[in-house]
């Protein structure tokens, strides 16, 4: 079992940790081969055989497919690899924050024009769980 | 003999580059950011610094998870402008002072400090948005720059302490510098920011304030922040502000705050950013 760490208490927050960058290896490193244009062109012509030449765990592989970042980052992505994989996309990273937010791009940068999202009622699990009844 | 004159915090949202680089920074939400950077300008040019050090963070661009020095060095006498995935950003290659970077190198590690020492090394957003933001777009950068890269990506980032107490060693070292050079430093990274799953986009002002007003007076305080707090209040990416303390570190105890600004937002970021002088 992993280990229990003050900061699992942040709500909506995943610490990239020694665990899990060890977690995340492969999919992080497949993240930043998108870096050389000749990587991002075989991606483009197939990415599932792009994939496969990493050993990445299934679940990792399917998430990548998905775009599914909350997915990627509780297998171990690291947003500052990920987003070789939304650039790679022509997605900036209020595109991806809002997808992970759950919201549209349209109200997430809205919020943050209006100050962000406030620290009040998001400092800890027990102020989300008191939220949301 | 080589002395620091001042330092300049300041965020590095790549946004703000990507701005100035697609000739954005006229539109109405990035003149509100680089407004606040006119005086900066002003001051840069009037003090002109005959080097910058400059402490920043990779972003899983020079550096992988392959290799994660936490703090490292540039010691090379150029550092090429990185493709982080979009094509290079249009700014002159950072030129370096390997004189200097080896003498510093040399003096904190001999202080303790078991710096990684590179000479080979792309630069980031993280440290060319920071000299865009204070000399605009100029040919080429008016002085040498030589990057610390601090790690902040993979946890644990060193304590505020200890990069204070780096910024510490550094002042000495620049000091023992055999040549007569003025040299500022550069914090960057932060404010409060939030770049990941669903609390994302969380900021901070209260906190990032009070850490603005404490720079100048009472840095001992901020070296007591812990990575919990900090994460907890600023966000997981505000963690970033750890690299400020160097730059404190490396300036007198008493200092001239010169200018402060603080804005919200660029794209998911608070920006922050002080000039502060040596007040003798």
């Amino acid at each position: 079992m992993a280990k229990a760490h003050d900061y699992d208490d942040i709500p909506g927050t995943t610490v990239f940790d020694a665990q899990r960058s060890r977690q995340g290896y492969h999919l992080n490193m497949f993240c930043m081969s998108l870096m050389k244009p000749g990587n991002r062109a075989d991606f483009k012509a197939g990415e599932r055989a792009y994939l496969d030449r990493y050993p990445m765990s299934e679940a990792q592989k399917q998430a990548v497919l998905d775009r599914d970042w909350n997915r990627l980052i509780s297998l171990g992505g690291n947003i500052y690899y990920l987003a070789k994989l939304f650039f790679n996309d022509q997605k900036s990273f209020q595109h991806v924050a809002a997808i992970m937010t759950g919201s549209t791009q349209e109200e997430y940068a809205k919020m943050m024009i209006n100050g962000g999202r406030p620290v009040q009622g998001n400092r800890s699990k027990k102020e989300w769980a008191k939220k949301r009844g | 003999m080589a002395r620091i004159i001042g330092g300049v915090t300041t965020s590095h949202v790549p946004a703000i580059g990507a701005a100035l680089d697609n000739g954005k920074s006229g539109e109405p939400y990035w003149k509100k950011v680089f407004d606040g950077y006119e005086r900066s300008k002003e001051w840069i040019r009037k003090v002109k610094p005959d080097v910058i050090l400059l402490v920043y963070n990779d972003h899983a661009v020079a550096f992988s998870l392959d290799i994660i020095p936490t703090f490292a060095l540039g010691c090379a006498a150029e550092f090429p402008v990185a493709d982080e995935g979009w094509g290079p950003r249009p700014v002159p290659k950072v030129i370096g002072h390997p004189e200097l970077a080896a003498h510093i190198a040399q003096s904190v590690i001999l202080d303790e400090f078991d710096l990684t020492v590179v000479n080979k090394m792309e630069v980031d957003h993280g440290l060319t948005v920071p000299l865009s933001l204070m000399y605009g777009q100029p040919k080429a950068w008016p002085c040498p720059v030589i990057p610390l890269a601090v790690n902040v990506v993979v946890y644990p980032p060193p304590t505020g302490r200890r990069c204070y107490a780096l910024g510490r060693a550094i002042r000495k070292a620049i000091k023992s510098f055999d040549q007569d050079l003025r040299v500022v430093v550069f914090g960057t990274g932060g404010m409060s920011h939030q770049l990941q799953g669903p609390r994302a986009g969380l900021i901070n002002s209260k906190f990032d304030r009070s850490f603005l007003e404490r720079m100048a007076k009472n840095p001992k305080a901020l070296t007591k922040i812990t990575h919990l707090e900090l994460m907890r209040e600023a966000g997981s990416e505000g963690i970033e502000l750890v690299m400020w303390l160097i730059m404190r570190g490396s300036l007198d105890e008493k200092v001239k705050e010169v200018h402060r600004f603080y804005h919200v937002p660029a794209s998911n970021t608070a920006v922050g950013h002080l000039i502060l002088e040596n007040a003798k």
